[in-house]
C-alpha cells in the first residue's frame, strides 16, 4: 500500500499553532459565540479585520498576488484552532474561494482577486443545490452564453456567509459542461439572498438565486480546467472542516471532561463510575487518530494520490469522532445535556452542518475504499 | 547514545540489513510459527525461534543500540529502527525473548548495578537466557497490588511461597521477573511489595500447563513452595517492588520503548486482509464489491493508519502538547483491540469455510485467522485487561478520579 500519507510538520505550522491557540481562545470566549448566535451578521467584524491583519487569509496564495507563499498546510492550525474556540467566521469560505481561483482562474482572475483576498476580502462558493447530493457535478443551474456576456439561472444552497463575501464563485453548467462563474456580490439583486436556518446557529448561510443574473464571459473559468477546479475544491474544503472538527472534538472533549470531575451523584464524582469513564477514553482514542490524521493529510497536501488518501481519511475520522463525542457529551451532561445551555449541543450542531458541507464520514469512507481496493 | 548517523551511513546499514534478512529469513519452517511471543507452545516452535533470535543478535541486528560493554551494539537507534524495518519487510519471524528483552533488559539497563548488567543483558539478548514474567496471580489478575505471594527473609535468602499465572515460557525461562509480597504489616498494599530477578531452575519452584482456547499451551501456572533464593535477588529495594512492576508495565504497555529492535507480536497486515476479501465470494461476486464489507473494511484501514502514525507522532513533541502521555498510555488499548475485532472481521469473509478450524485441509489459510483471533485476547487481557488500560488512559491522561 503505496498511497498511504505520512505525518510531519513544518516550522510555519508550529509558529501558527501557537499564535492561533492564543488568538482564538482570548477572541472567541464561550459567551461571546453565544452572543454572536442572535447576531445578523454572525461575527465580530474587528475580529475578521484583525484574522485580516494577520495574514491568515494570504497564507496558501501565492507570493506572487501577495499572499505568504505557503500551502493550506499551514491553514491547518488555524482552522483546527478555529473549531475549538467555535469561532465562526468566513475564513474558512474565503480560504475555499482562493484555493478555487488557483486551481481554475486565469491569470487576470488571480490577479483581480486574490490580493483583495490576501488582504482581508471575504469571498464564498455556491456549489450545492435541492437535490442534496454531495456530488458536485450534479447540479441544473445554468449559465447561457450570448455575445460575451453570461445568462445565470437556478438556485444555489448553502452559500455559507454569502452575505459578507464580496465574490461568490458559482458552480453551473454550460451546454451541459460543468462550469465555474465568478460572481460579484454587487451584481446580485436584494432580494437575491435569503438566509437559510441552518443547524449550526454559529454559521450563516444563504439560498442564492441565480435567475437573471448576467456575467461577463470574462468571468468564467477556463473550461478545460474544471475537473481539477472540482477535486481541489473537495480536498481543500475536507482538509478545513476536518480540521475545524478536530479542534471542535478536543473542545467538547474537554468540555465533558470538566464535568466529569466536577459533578457528583450518589456521593461520588461521575467520572469514577467507569460507565463514564470508559466511552469518555473511547472518544478520546477515536480524536487522536483524528489528529493524527489531519497532520498527516496536512503533510501530503498536495501529493498525487496520498494527498486525497489522507485528507478523506482525515474527514471520515475527525466527522465520525467530532459527532460522537459531542453526541455522548449531551448523554453524560444528564438533563442539562439537554438544554441550549449546554455547549455539547453546539458542538453536535456543528459537526452535522461540516458532514453535509463535505459529505459525511460513510460517504468519505465510500470514497476512499475506491481509492484503496479498485 | 551514539552520535546521530548521517544520511549515507544509515543508507549502508539499510542495504546490508535488507541482504541479510532476505537471505536469512526463514518464512515457513513447515509448522505454525507463532504471532505473539504469548503463544510459543511446541518445542520445535521454541527450538526455532530461539535459534532465529541467537541469529539475528549475532548478525547485530538485535540490540544494536544497547550499550556495548554489555552486548549490546553501541550504535544510535536510528539504525536499529532501520534493521527492524528490514525484518517486517520480509516478514521475519518474532523475537522470543520478550519479557527479557523488551521489559527485564531496559528495566536492568535503567536501574540496575554494574554486576545485574553484566550478569543479565549479553545471555538475554542472544536468547540463552528466556525470562518470563511473575506478576499475576490466580486470586489477583488485573489487580497487581494485591500479589501476595510471600517472599521472606531468612539470613541471606528470601524463601518464596505461594503461586504466579499465566506466565508465558514459564516452562522454559531460567528468569523471572517476580513481584513478591515481603512484609504482610506495611502501611498500605503496595508498600509491602519486592521485586526480585528470580532463577526458575531451582528446587521448590514447579510448573503446569495450562491449555489456552486455541487448543494450544503457551503458558502456565507457576508453583513456589520453600524455594529459596539468594537476597542478591532483590532488585530496586525491599518495599520498592510496586515502583519497580509500573516501571516494568511502562515498557510492557509501551509508554516507554528502549528499542531492543525486533517485535514480540507480528503485526498483522491489513493488506492480508484485503487479499482474503478479494479473494472471497459472496452471491457469487468478490467480497469486496459489497458496499457493506468496503465499508468496514476502509474504517478498518483508518485505524490502523492512525496507530501507525501515531508511532512517529509521538516523536514530535510540536504535536503531543496538550496531553503528552496520551498516545503512549492508549497504545496497547488502541493496538490489542484493532487486532482482536479486525481478526474476528476476516472470519466474516470465509463463508461457509468460517466453520472450520486448524488441521482441517479445508480451513481457509490453514486456520491461520481464527487462531490469530482467539489468541488476539492474550493482548486485550494480558498485561493488564483493556478495562484496566481504560482506567489508566481516563487517570493518567485525562485526569479522571480513581475507580474504587
Amino acid at each position: 500500500m503505496d498511497n498511504l500519507g505520512t505525518i510531519g510538520t513544518t516550522e510555519e505550522q508550529i509558529e501558527l499553532m501557537d499564535v492561533a491557540t492564543n488568538f482564538c481562545r482570548d477572541k472567541s470566549p464561550i459567551d461571546k459565540v453565544r452572543a454572536l448566535i442572535d447576531d445578523d451578521l454572525g461575527y465580530d467584524p474587528g475580529i475578521w479585520r484583525e484574522i485580516g491583519e494577520l495574514g491568515w487569509l494570504a497564507i496558501a496564495i501565492p507570493e506572487a498576488h501577495d499572499g505568504v507563499g505557503l500551502s493550506m498546510a499551514e491553514v491547518v492550525p488555524i482552522a483546527e484552532q478555529m473549531g475549538r474556540n467555535l469561532m465562526s467566521t468566513p475564513f474558512g469560505s474565503t480560504t475555499l474561494a482562493a484555493q478555487a481561483l488557483l486551481a481554475g482562474g486565469s491569470e487576470a482572475q488571480q490577479a483581480a482577486w486574490l490580493p483583495k483576498i490576501a488582504a482581508g476580502a471575504a469571498a464564498t462558493l455556491a456549489l450545492r443545490e435541492a437535490n442534496g447530493d454531495w456530488d458536485m457535478a450534479n447540479i441544473d443551474a445554468t449559465g447561457v452564453e450570448s455575445g460575451g456576456k453570461v445568462t445565470l439561472s437556478g438556485k444555489k444552497l448553502l452559500v455559507l456567509w454569502a452575505d459578507s463575501a464580496e465574490l461568490i464563485i458559482a458552480s453551473i453548467k454550460i451546454d451541459g459542461a460543468v462550469r465555474f462563474a465568478l460572481i460579484e456580490r454587487s451584481a446580485l439583486g436584494d432580494d437575491a439572498l435569503r438566509r437559510e436556518t441552518v443547524i449550526d446557529e454559529t454559521a450563516r448561510s444563504y439560498e442564492v438565486n441565480l435567475d437573471g443574473v448576467i456575467v461577463s464571459a470574462d468571468a468564467l473559468f477556463d473550461a478545460g480546467r474544471t475537473r481539477e477546479t472540482l477535486e481541489k475544491i473537495e480536498l481543500a474544503a475536507g482538509l478545513i472542516h476536518a480540521a475545524e472538527m478536530t479542534g471542535g472534538a478536543q473542545s467538547v472533549i474537554d468540555y465533558t471532561l470538566e464535568y466529569l470531575k466536577t459533578r457528583k451523584q450518589f456521593g461520588k464524582i461521575i467520572g469514577s463510575y467507569q460507565a463514564l469513564k470508559h466511552p469518555t477514553v473511547n472518544n478520546y482514542v477515536e480524536y487522536e487518530k483524528a489528529r493524527t490524521h489531519l497532520y498527516s493529510a496536512a503533510h501530503s497536501w498536495g501529493e498525487q494520490g496520498r494527498g486525497e488518501v489522507a485528507v478523506r481519511m482525515a474527514a471520515a475520522q475527525s466527522h465520525s469522532s467530532y459527532s460522537t463525542s459531542a453526541d455522548r457529551a449531551i448523554q453524560f451532561h444528564g438533563g442539562f445535556g439537554f438544554t441550549h445551555d449546554c455547549d455539547a449541543q453546539l458542538h453536535r450542531r456543528k459537526a452535522i452542518l461540516s458532514g453535509a458541507l463535505i459529505g459525511d464520514a460513510a460517504y468519505q469512507r465510500s470514497k476512499l475504499a475506491s481509492l484503496l481496493f479498485d | 547514545m551514539a552520535d546521530k548517523p548521517s544520511a549515507a551511513e544509515l543508507k549502508d546499514y539499510a542495504e546490508q540489513a535488507d541482504a541479510w534478512f532476505k537471505e536469512n529469513t526463514v518464512r515457513d519452517p513447515g509448522f505454525m510459527l507463532p504471532l505473539t511471543f504469548m503463544e510459543v507452545s511446541t518445542d520445535e516452535q521454541f527450538d526455532f525461534l530461539r535459534d532465529w533470535q541467537r541469529k539475528v543478535y549475532e548478525a547485530g541486528y538485535l540490540g544494536a543500540s544497547w550499550p556495548k560493554e554489555y552486548g549490546g551494539g553501541g550504535l544510535h537507534s536510528e539504525f536499529q529502527r532501520v534493521a527492524t524495518r528490514a525484518m517486517k519487510k520480509y516478514d521475519a519471524p518474532i523475537m522470543l525473548n520478550a519479557i527479557g528483552n523488551g521489559w527485564a533488559g531496559p528495566l536492568i539497563l535503567d536501574l540496575g548495578t554494574e554486576e545485574q548488567k553484566q550478569k543479565y543483558i549479553k545471555p538475554m539478548l542472544s536468547a540463552e537466557d528466556i525470562w518470563c514474567q511473575g506478576f499475576s496471580e490466580p486470586e489477583n489478575g488485573s489487580d497487581l497490588g494485591n500479589a501476595q505471594l510471600k517472599a521472606v527473609k531468612d539470613g541471606d535468602e528470601y524463601v518464596l511461597n505461594g503461586s504466579k499465572i499465566w506466565t508465558s515460557l514459564g516452562d522454559r525461562a531460567k528468569y523471572m521477573i517476580l513481584l513478591a509480597r515481603t512484609d504482610f504489616d506495611a502501611p498500605n498494599k503496595y508498600a509491602g511489595l519486592s521485586f526480585f530477578l528470580n532463577p526458575m531452575k531451582i528446587d521448590g519452584i514447579t510448573t503446569s500447563r495450562i491449555k489456552k482456547l486455541t487448543g494450544e499451551y503457551g503458558f502456565v501456572q507457576t508453583f513456589f513452595t520453600d524455594a529459596r533464593i539468594s537476597a542478591d535477588c532483590l532488585f530496586g529495594g525491599e518495599g520498592n517492588g510496586w515502583s519497580m512492576a509500573m516501571k516494568t508495565l511502562e515498557y510492557e504497555r509501551g509508554a516507554k520503548v528502549k528499542p531492543v529492535g525486533g517485535f514480540f507480536v507480528k503485526e498483522l497486515d491489513v493488506m492480508e486482509i484485503v487479499e482474503l476479501a478479494k479473494n472471497s465470494v459472496r452471491n457469487g461476486k468478490p467480497l469486496l464489491d459489497d458496499p457493506v464489507m468496503r465499508d468496514k473494511m476502509t474504517q478498518y484501514m483508518i485505524d490502523i493508519q492512525a496507530l501507525n502514525l501515531n508511532n512517529t507522532r509521538r516523536r514530535m513533541p510540536q504535536l503531543m502538547q496538550d496531553r503528552p502521555m496520551g498516545l503512549p498510555l492508549m497504545n496497547k488499548l488502541a493496538r490489542t483491540e484493532l487486532i482482536r475485532e479486525l481478526t474476528e472481521f476476516s472470519l466474516a469473509f470465509q463463508g461457509t469455510k468460517a466453520g472450520y478450524y486448524v488441521g482441517d485441509e479445508n480451513a481457509v489459510d490453514d486456520g491461520y485467522w481464527h487462531r490469530s483471533y482467539l489468541n488476539s485476547f492474550s493482548a486485550t487481557i494480558g498485561g493488564g485487561t483493556s478495562e484496566i488500560q481504560r482506567n489508566i488512559v481516563a487517570e493518567h491522561a485525562l485526569g479522571l478520579p480513581k475507580t474504587r
